[in-house]
């Protein structure tokens, strides 16, 4: 399989001034994503999880382009979106698409659902005749389970499953090489959000898309990708195949995230062990030194404050951000 | 006596729409020192139910049924009794703790003014024993902390806050309507302890509203499932859990992605979420049900008893495997 996105030691920072700070102080450098590298094979689906502030958001963001990169490169069929300037980017906008978290929200309430759907196609081929236009707009429509009788109907009359589905159109219209979902269904109830899954999942297959899959909601993300990426302050911890790192998680975090997701099973849940995660998120002004995840890690080793940890390939595409990684059972037999 | 019955409520607000009926004909109990949950999707009137109990409905909002805690109607108590009741007796704890708290005053006095205010005490009094309740719900540090104002604390840390202000006064009954929803999982790991140690330690019966039905399964002894304002099944969690009696609740639990098995396809449930306004005569449930019966659209199937303490409410009968 070919590599379609590869993302190598990305890094992103923002400038932020302290409130009451002299205007001619320095801003503070704020590390939302730092040395993230993972590489995406056509069609296959990626999930990216952690909790808020991990800075999976801003990942996406920066490989859209809607914020700048300040180190690394993001190669998306060879060519580096990070290096390049405005105009030169435009080329490839349109097949990087993004399908956003609040439905509602994302769409213009004051435009009719077919031009939301046409709009980037009339923005990225303005030639295309009207008619092709219209037409292309009912396919999807149809094809993402909307009634084509609905074309001239806004935003506000759909419930918000509806309107995701509407978000989805308009993301496969200019049929795109990669689709990047920023929590897609975290908006929607539990009996909606599987129509939407199920969804996208078909979508991606039949459609052959290269996905990644932006959740808080690790089950989900489960369900959907081929391969997880598990992020925590802004870097990645570790990465495996969505059954791996679900079945047989190495690093610390990962092993917290996982026993914390709550099962629909009163017998099962009664009998779970669950190492509660003490603590909080540290902030991402003055991420701690060596690995991150350290001030709350519950088997921090005195070498864990020195070097940034590099991650470990344990095979067959398994990697963890630690050196100090045993199994799940290791820690507390079941 | 149970502790808090609900009988026969309903709760119609009136809108631009028209009539709107969030709550039609709910009827509950809890005993004290039990966990309930009142489990359903976004508009099946589960946090109506709750704010009707506390006299907390919006304005264009009516009541009518009756809430008895203790043999007292709240619904026709005068409003210095109730106030009496909802600070000593039942407490209540929302989604995003940062719009529950006043985010004009420190910590200390938000919650010195609920001690001064039902139990009399002076400031000095109430802020250490308020910071003792922070202690209590482990907030590093309290006594510092206590002087801060709601934007310095994390959302966690905020709720919580949030809780050990619902827990002043030692409630009976505290009500939390979707207490983690707004928070990360582990931080609701975090949370869903505490008030399991807090029910243990304080004997304090809990209603856990929520959609979240994994949270469920890991707290409560009872579980309620609400659909378009109306109880669609009741039972022990585990009975609800292991043999969902009702079509609805049997689709919801096939919906939900679960970490711990691979299954390819998600079971879904077609359609979409009810429309309050235009609900139909019979089961709400009913467009969106598989085994529909000619006489559910019309006819409102009766919540009726069955099994071990079990109600359902649907025509389509059902009988529990052995």
């Amino acid at each position: 399989m070919s590599t379609i996105l590869s993302v190598q030691d990305l890094a992103v920072t923002f400038d932020v001034r302290p409130r009451g700070a002299w205007p001619w102080s320095s801003p503070l450098k704020l590390h939302a994503v730092g040395d993230v590298s993972f590489d995406l094979a056509a069609g296959e689906c990626l999930g990216v999880v952690g909790e808020s502030g991990s800075g999976k958001s801003t990942l996406a963001r920066a490989i859209v382009g809607t914020v700048p990169s300040s180190h690394g490169k993001i190669l998306f069929e060879g060519h580096d979106l990070a290096a390049m300037n405005v105009s030169q980017r435009r080329v490839h906008r349109k097949d990087v698409q993004m399908i956003f978290q609040d439905p509602l929200a994302a769409l213009n309430p004051r435009m009719p659902v077919g031009d939301i759907i046409a709009e980037p196609l009339i923005t990225h081929a303005p030639q295309t005749p009207r008619a092709e236009v219209k037409r292309r707009v009912a396919e999807l429509m149809e094809r993402v389970g909307l009634l084509p009788n609905l074309i001239n109907r806004y935003p506000h009359e759909f419930s918000g499953g509806q309107c995701q589905r509407i978000g989805i159109a308009r993301a496969l219209i200019l049929q795109p090489k990669l689709v990047i979902c920023d929590e897609p269904v975290s908006a929607l109830d539990v009996s909606v959000q599987a129509q939407v899954v199920n969804l996208l999942r078909e979508l991606q297959r039949d459609m052959g898309l290269s996905m990644i899959f932006i959740a808080h909601d690790l089950s989900v993300v489960k369900h959907v990708s081929d391969r997880i990426v598990v992020m925590y302050l802004g870097r990645l911890m570790e990465q495996a195949t969505a059954r791996r790192l679900t079945t047989d998680p190495r690093h610390p975090y990962t092993q917290a995230l996982i026993s914390s997701v709550p099962i629909p099973d009163p017998v099962l849940e009664k009998t779970r062990r669950r190492p509660v995660l003490e603590g909080e998120l540290p902030s991402p002004l003055a991420p701690p030194s060596g690995c991150v995840f350290r001030t709350r890690c519950p088997r921090v080793q005195p070498d864990c404050a020195g070097a940034r940890p590099a991650m470990v390939d344990l095979g067959d595409g398994h990697g963890v951000a630690c050196p100090h990684q045993v199994p799940m059972e290791a820690i507390a037999p079941a | 006596m149970r502790l808090l019955e609900i009988n026969d409520l309903t709760v119609t607000f009136q809108t631009g729409d028209g009539e709107v009926n969030a709550v039609n004909g709910v009827s509950l109990g809890i005993d004290a020192g039990e966990t309930l949950a009142i489990v359903g999707e976004s508009g099946s009137g589960k946090s109506q139910t709750a704010f009707a109990a506390m006299g907390l409905l919006a304005r264009n909002g009516a009541a009518r049924g009756e809430v008895l805690f203790d043999g007292q109607n709240l619904l026709t108590l005068p409003q210095k009794a109730l106030n009496k009741v909802r600070s000593t007796q039942i407490s209540m704890i929302f989604q995003d703790p940062m719009t529950s708290l006043n985010p004009y005053m420190r910590i200390s006095d938000q919650m010195a003014e609920v001690l001064m205010l039902h139990k009399g005490m002076s400031k000095r009094q109430a802020v250490t024993e308020a910071a003792q309740m922070l202690d209590a719900v482990r907030i590093p540090d309290a006594r510092a902390r206590i002087t801060m104002y709601p934007h310095e604390f994390s959302g966690g840390m905020r709720q919580r806050i949030m809780i050990a202000m619902a827990l002043l006064c030692k409630p009976r009954l505290l009500i939390a309507d979707e207490p983690t929803t707004a928070l990360d999982v582990t931080v609701q790991a975090q949370i869903m302890q505490l008030l399991g140690e807090i029910r243990r330690d304080f004997g304090t019966a809990v209603i856990l509203i929520t959609h979240d039905l994994g949270v469920v399964a890991g707290f409560c002894d009872r579980t309620l499932v609400m659909y378009g304002g109306q109880v669609m099944e009741e039972g022990t969690t585990e009975q609800v859990f292991a043999a969902p009696s009702h079509p609805y609740t049997q689709g919801l639990l096939s919906a939900v992605p679960r970490i711990d098995r691979d299954d390819d396809e998600l079971a879904t449930i077609a359609g979409e979420p009810p429309d309050m306004s235009h609900l139909p005569a019979g089961c709400p449930f009913s467009p969106r049900c598989d085994v529909v019966r000619p006489e559910c659209p019309g006819q409102r199937p009766p919540l009726l008893a069955f099994g071990a303490g079990r109600r359902r409410a649907c025509h389509q009968p059902w009988t529990e495997e052995a």
